[in-house]
Parts: C-alpha cells; structure tokens; sequence
C-alpha cells in the first residue's frame, strides 16, 4: 500500500513558511492518491528552489540545468512510456529560461505534467523580477519597477491549445493535490501553476494577496470551452479564479507517433537482419 | 596514387538537377565495381549560385579530391569560365550547344532535341556523360527504371528514351573518347554488391549497429544527413528520431532519454554544438552517457555554412564548464565512420561520459564505394542494468570510478541525478570534502578512457625522413601527398590519429621522434592538433600546412606547401 509516508520526509533548504513546503505535501498526497510507487514516479526539475524539490519526496529524480526541464523530462517519457513523468520547477526556470520549451512541449504533447511554482519572483537569486512579477513591481534588480508586462502562462497554454491547463493556490493543499492527480491521469500534456507565496523576496504577492483574490471555479465553467477557458485564463487582478481552465482530449505525441504501447527502449535489441536489409539499400 | 582515375565535375546551379546526374552516374560506377571519390561543394541557397559534384573514379582506390578535371559538365556557362583552367590535356567539356566553350574540346550538346522538356535535361546530360566513359547503358537503364518506378511506367520510358537519345547521340560524334579501365571486381547480374556511402550516413549505420534508439535534433548543415539517416534506416526497427526546438532541447532530451535507458546520440555542427555545451556538461556531472557527431563547417558563427573545417577541435576538447571525462573520435574515411560510431557508443556507456564523433562537411558529404559491413562483428553495445535493490546509489565510490548504471522505472530501485554536486545517492550536497570525493570518482573514469582507445595509424613509408601528421578528414589527402612526395625524393610518411583525445604519448612519440621532419596537416588557421601535442608532450611540430579556405585538402596542396617551405 502506498500512502503519503512512502513518500518520506526530509530537511529542506526552504525558508520557514515558503509555499513550497505546501506544493510538496500536496504531491506527496496527489501520488498516494494515485497509488503510485516511488519507483514508478520520476521527478525533473530546473534550478531555483522550487527545483529541489525532488530530493524531497522518495522517487526517481532527475534535477538538470536552469530551464530545461521539460526537454529531459520528454526524452525520459519517451524513453520509458511507463514512467509516470512530472516536470517540476518554478516560473522562472519553465517560463523564462525554459520558455521555447515550455512552447515546444505544449505543441509536442507528451503525456507528462509540467508543475510550476509560480511565487512571481526570483528566490534563490535573491528576488529579482521573474517572467510573471506584476509591471511596475519593484525589486533590487528592478528599482523603477518591472518593465515589461507579465507572461501569462494560462492564456499563453489555453491559447496553443493545451489539453489541460489549471492553476492552484498553495493555500489549499488538497485543492492542488486533486489538480495534480487530475493532470497525471489526463493523457497528453498538462500544466498545473500553482501560486504560492515567496515570503523573503515578494512583499506583493503575498499570502494574504493570494487568499483575497483567489476563487475556486465552480460547476458552471465548461473547460472544454474555449471561450469560457479563455476568459477565465485572462480572469487576473481583484479575482483570481483557480482549478481546471481547460480540458479536452487530443491526440498525445504518443498516439500520433505511434508509440503508445512502446516498450522501454532499455528493453531495445536491434533486429540485426533488418538492419541488415536496410544496409543494401545503399547497393 | 592511383594513375588510372578519371575525375568528373557536374556543375551548373542550384535546382538544375546536378545531384541527381552526379549521384546516378556515382551509383552506376559502383554497381559496376569502381571506385569513387565524390567531392561535394556547394553553396548556402537553395536555388541558383555555382554548385559541383565532383566524381573521381577508377578501378584503384582512391582517397582524396583533385584539382584537375577530365569530363566538365556544364550545365550553365559559369562553369566553364570557372573551371576550364582545370581540365586536363585529355580533358573534355560536355555542354549545351548554346555556351560558349572556346577552343576547348568539348561535346556541344543539343539538349532542346534530346530533351523533349527542360526537366528531362539531366538525364539527357547524364547519357552523354555515360557514354563519352564507355559506361554500359543497361547499368544505367535498371538504376534508372529502379529509381523512377515509384512514379509509373511512363515516367520510365520517357527518362530511358531521353538516355538512350543522349547516349547513342555521342556515339555518332566524330569524338576519340578515353574509355575507363576495367574495373578489378568480380560483377555479378546484381552489380558489385558494393555500397555507395557518405561519412553521415555510415555514421548512422554504426550508430543502428551499436543500438543507438534515440536521436532528437534541430537541422544544421552539415550534419543533418545523419538524423535522417537515422530516420530512414531506423523508422521500422524502432528507433525515435524526432526534431524538437533547438540544440539545447535536443541535448537534454537526449540525456533524459539516455538517463531512463535509450541509446542516444545527437548530431550538429558548430553554432548547434555551441548551444548543447551546458549539457555537455550536465553529462559530465550525471555520468549519462551520450553520442555526439559533431560535423565541422568553418566558423566562426555561421561562417560558410556548407563548407568545410577542422576547426572545432579544440571546442569538443574544451566545450562545457567544470572537468570531466571525455573521448573525441577522428574518423578519416567512410569506413572508419562506421567503426568509430559504433565504438563511440561502446566508450559513452563505459566510460559514461560523453564522446565525440568529429567530421566534417567534406567526409560528411562525401560518397565513396565501401563493401557492406560486417554488423555481426559489430554486436549491440551492453546497455545500462535494469534492476537493483532498493537501497541502490546511482553515484557509488567504486575503483575505478564508473558505479553501475541502473535504470529509473524497471525495478524498485530509485535513481536520482543531479547537476548539482551531489553525494553517492544522487543528492544535492554542499560538503565539501564529499565534493572532492566525486569530483576524483568522475575523474579517474578518464583511465578507462585512455586504456581502451584507438591509437594513431602509420600509412605509406613506415620508416620515412618526412612524416605528415593529420587527424580525421585529411588523411586521404595526406596518404596520396605521401606518395607524391616520395616520388619527389623523399621518402614520406603519414601518421594519422583517428582519437584525438585522450591522447597516449607513447603511442605516438616514437614515430614523431623519428622522422627528420614532421609536418602537422589541418584544416584550420591555428594548427590545434599541433598546439595540444606541444601542450601534452612538448614536441613542437617542424612545420605546418594548414588549410581554411572552406575547401578539403588534396595531394597537390600539401606536397605544394611543404616543398615551398623548404
């Protein structure tokens, strides 16, 4: 039986208070739910703080480089079908650095899910501007405020047609493990941001900023509208609105390449007499 | 140097359909059991410029590119301006009626009355050109009725009447024409049994033969050839070639997919390889093995981006930050292609580090007749272990410094990688005394390196006064300039590195310690083969040929620049 604990606990080097600590309990619960073995998950992360995430939670891991997540966590998905594959990282390391990925995958559509921890700042380099602080929002690096307007990642999703697209708040942990199960289980690729308040660098966007705005969607928004999805992905200021932004069912990277029943390319023999023939056809 | 070999230049423009003469004459002299050099220059453009596909064949090997030319075909004007001052006493021009060909001896070709239609143009030229070898045209007829069969019957029979007109029109010319020797193999109804290869496409080969099953890639000339080879000869068995956004994607793509158990190579050329150096790194932190063929153009930047290089030597050597393992291969023919690609992957997963296979445009490109491998005496490489106790560490102190490798998914172990440094179980660690630890557990893995590699190869002279030094490409060039030169009056040697790093001096100092002179042939300004072999063993080179005008090496070019410098 799998249950949060099989997830293990672990000292971290998250400041007391960060979201984070959250967003990982809430994996922890979403994976339990899901009644997944720690060797059946595999976590790839970027760097910044929400990338260490994965040496907090008993799975197989794979933290790489600044913004390139999602490009390993591809490759591996490819590699071994079976793996369930969770591109975990903040919003600077998916949206900024990793951008033309965060682009590529979404039209890609491999059935992975891509976690961001979205505190719309810089942590571990000391709070500067990140793809989604506000404009006009100051910073050290940014003292006359943020000049460029912020990246909105749900619209950008909605709007590339991604198959699913939804938002949390660390706020509510059982709300953000419930997204996360819903985007494991969806098949294709599927974005899940979830908010969370960066308590040493983001005196805006704080806990309190998030809990006053945020609204949970209720029954009456259709995900598989575009419209409606939309509308609600462009939802940003007094309201907030949180949950699934868009669902329908597309053929995934897999399906159209043929490869859903693949077997892991570990498991690969060449077929020597074929690759043979293949040979003469240079003759 | 074989005295027997015709060199055939197409040229005319982009779009004009030179390839396809140049390839299907290539082929039928393969078929019928000759040799063939082909040189491929070309501009960056689709459509229009000044293109060749140079031909040199005979029924003796033939290693490298000449200068001179014997048949010019000319499909536009510029090409005869641009290499009449080539073509040989014998030599002869093969062009439309309408160019003005001086006082040259040429074939001036009716093609308007050959080739009912401009696209029929190329195979017009191709049966004048057939023809004016003595080349027989039943050879011709079943290449061609093989190749255009896809597009019905009647595609066929207008390309093998079009053929048939040109070839028995030449015959009618009041024209002595030079027939080529016989060729010195058994031909069979079948043809030579032989196989026509560019260095890309035998790279892929030994790439499928050692079990490669992933390559993702962003094109760049020129190395592009070799995902699509991979795509071609690889679609039925399995293998996942897909083109994703850029170098920096494909990079970690691939070592995502080499961490969960795939056989993964990338291709590029410079500016992409610039991209994927940061993951050459992460490779070099997370011990996962990865292929990469890097294919040289000249640079810098974008450079002449279909020419080519050995300039980026010291990039492979030097590319990715920190210190790490790694092996540079040097293939110098086709054949060596193939068996450096196969042992590439053999080197990544026991070493697991990263290894280079270093060509360029001119081998890249570059077709030549080869008999088919042997692929039962290049078995599939033993790939990482599928499973392992679940108190298993990735990262574990061993020996000599490579822990097994197991991989995620396959059994209850867990693996972890980090580009961070980490401790034995894959964990970001700040202990500094843990980091030496690893960083010298990843370090001695370049002994394993070094005791498993290819050393250099002595060709020509074995006990010569003169000694020419060259890695990968130019060894053909070299090989033929070596006899030049002993013809000339001193006896020449080569010594050729297929592995450029890790280097072994005493693999190599006895044969650079002998010579009288030692002369260092590369493909670039800097002389960087040159420059490392000073820097690991202090021996300093007598003198250098260096070429980096965008255009490969010949015999002529290097016996030319060492005698003016004596």
């Amino acid at each position: 039986m799998v249950s949060v604990e099989t997830y293990g606990e672990f000292e971290t080097a998250w400041c007391p208070g960060c979201g984070n600590f959250s967003i990982n309990k809430a994996m922890k619960q979403a994976l339990a739910g899901l009644g997944l073995a720690p060797s059946q998950v595999l976590l790839v992360s970027g760097i910044g703080q929400a990338a260490k995430a994965p040496h907090y939670l008993k799975c197989n891991a794979f933290n790489g480089l600044h913004g390139r997540a999602l490009p390993v966590a591809q490759g591996a998905k490819l590699s071994n079908p079976g793996l369930t594959v969770i591109a975990e990282s903040g919003d600077g390391c998916h949206y900024g650095e990793g951008g033309n990925h965060f682009l590529a995958a979404i039209r890609r559509n491999v059935n992975i899910t891509c976690l961001v921890h979205d505190n719309q700042i810089y942590g571990l380099t000391k709070g500067q501007a990140s793809p989604t602080t506000l404009q006009g929002q100051k910073t050290k690096a940014q003292p006359m405020g943020a000049t460029s307007e912020a990246f909105n990642p749900m619209a950008t999703a909605v709007a590339m047609g991604c198959g699913f697209v939804a938002r949390g708040f660390s706020g509510d942990i059982d709300h953000v493990a419930d997204l996360l199960q819903q985007a494991v289980q969806y098949e294709g690729f599927a974005l899940v941001d979830v908010f969370q308040p960066c308590v040493s660098f983001n005196k805006v966007n704080t806990f309190k900023w998030y809990k006053d705005r945020c609204y949970k969607l209720d029954e009456s928004h259709d995900p598989a509208d575009f419209g409606q999805a939309m509308a609600k992905a462009l939802e940003f200021g007094d309201k907030i609105p949180i949950g699934v932004i868009r669902r329908y069912d597309k053929p995934t990277f897999e399906q159209t390449a043929g490869r859903e029943d693949a077997k892991p390319l570990a498991y690969y023999t060449v077929d020597r007499d074929r690759l043979a023939s293949e040979m003469l056809s240079f003759a | 140097m074989p005295e027997t070999s015709v060199n055939i230049l197409v040229g005319g423009e982009a779009g004009q359909g030179l390839v396809t003469i140049g390839e299907f004459m290539a082929k039928a002299l393969v078929r019928s059991g000759y040799e063939i050099h082909v040189t491929q220059d070309y501009m960056s453009r689709v459509r229009g410029g000044h293109n060749t596909f140079a031909i040199r064949t005979g029924p003796d090997p033939i290693w490298a590119p000449v200068e001179d030319v014997d048949i010019l075909v000319a499909l536009d004007q510029e090409t005869i301006d641009l290499h009449k001052s080539q073509l040989t006493g014998q030599g002869v021009v093969i062009a439309d009626e309408a160019f003005d060909v001086g006082d040259l001896p040429a074939l001036s070709v009716p093609f308007k009355e050959l080739a009912p239609k401009p696209i029929f143009r190329n195979v017009a030229a191709l049966g004048v050109l057939a023809s004016t070898i003595c080349h027989d045209i039943e050879d011709l007829e079943q290449l061609l009725t093989k190749t255009f069969g896809k597009k019905g019957d009647e595609v066929v029979e207008q390309n093998l009447e079009v053929l048939r007109a040109a070839y028995n029109w030449r015959k009618e010319q009041d024209f002595v024409v030079e027939c080529m020797p016989p060729s010195l193999v058994d031909v069979g109804p079948e043809g030579s049994g032989r196989l026509m290869m560019q260095g890309n496409q035998a790279i892929a080969l030994g790439a499928l033969a050692a079990g490669c099953n992933f390559c993702p890639f962003y094109p760049m000339t020129p190395s592009t050839s070799i995902p699509l080879a991979l795509s071609a000869l690889g679609r039925d068995l399995g293998v996942v070639v897909e083109q994703v956004e850029d170098e920096i994607s494909a990079m970690n793509m691939a070592l995502g997919a080499s961490f969960a158990g795939a056989k993964a190579m990338v291709a590029t050329s410079g500016g992409g390889f610039a991209l994927m150096c940061e993951g050459v790194s992460l490779a070099g932190m997370t011990e996962t093995p990865i292929v990469i063929a890097l294919i040289q153009r000249p640079g810098p930047a974008t450079g002449l981006p279909t020419r080519t290089e050995q300039a980026d030597l010291n990039l492979a050597l030097y590319a990715g930050h920190g210190e790490f393992p790694r092996a540079i291969l040097t293939p110098g023919t086709v054949e060596e292609c193939f068996e450096l690609a196969h042992k590439a992957f053999d080197l990544a997963e026991r070493s697991q580090s990263p290894v280079f296979i270093l060509s360029d445009q001119y081998l890249a490109d570059s077709y030549r007749s080869v008999a088919p491998f042997d692929l039962n005496a290049y078995p599939q490489i033993e790939g990482p272990l599928l499973e392992a106790d679940p108190y298993y560490v990735r990262h574990a102190l061993v020996p000599n410094g490579v822990s097994p490798r197991v991989v995620p998914g396959t059994s209850k172990a867990l693996v972890v990688l980090d580009s961070d440094e980490h401790t034995p179980d894959g964990h970001i660690t700040e202990d500094l005394d843990v980091r030496i630890r690893m960083n010298n557990k990843r370090l001695k893995k370049a002994k394993v390196l070094a005791r498993d590699m290819f050393q250099p190869v002595r060709y020509e002279d074995e006990d010569p006064e003169r000694l020419l030094v060259c890695w990968g490409t130019t060894l053909g060039a070299a090989r033929e300039a070596a006899r030049l030169l002993t013809s000339l009056g001193e006896r020449t040697g080569v010594l050729h590195f297929q592995q450029v790093w890790p280097l072994v001096p005493e693999q190599f100092m006895s044969a650079l310690e002998g010579a009288r002179e030692v002369v260092f042939v590369e493909g670039n300004a800097t002389g960087q083969l040159a420059a490392l072999i000073r820097q690991q063993t202090g021996f300093v080179a007598h003198k250098q040929v260096l070429r980096y005008d965008g255009l490969p090496f010949t015999a002529r070019y290097i016996a030319t620049a060492v005698e003016q410098s004596e």
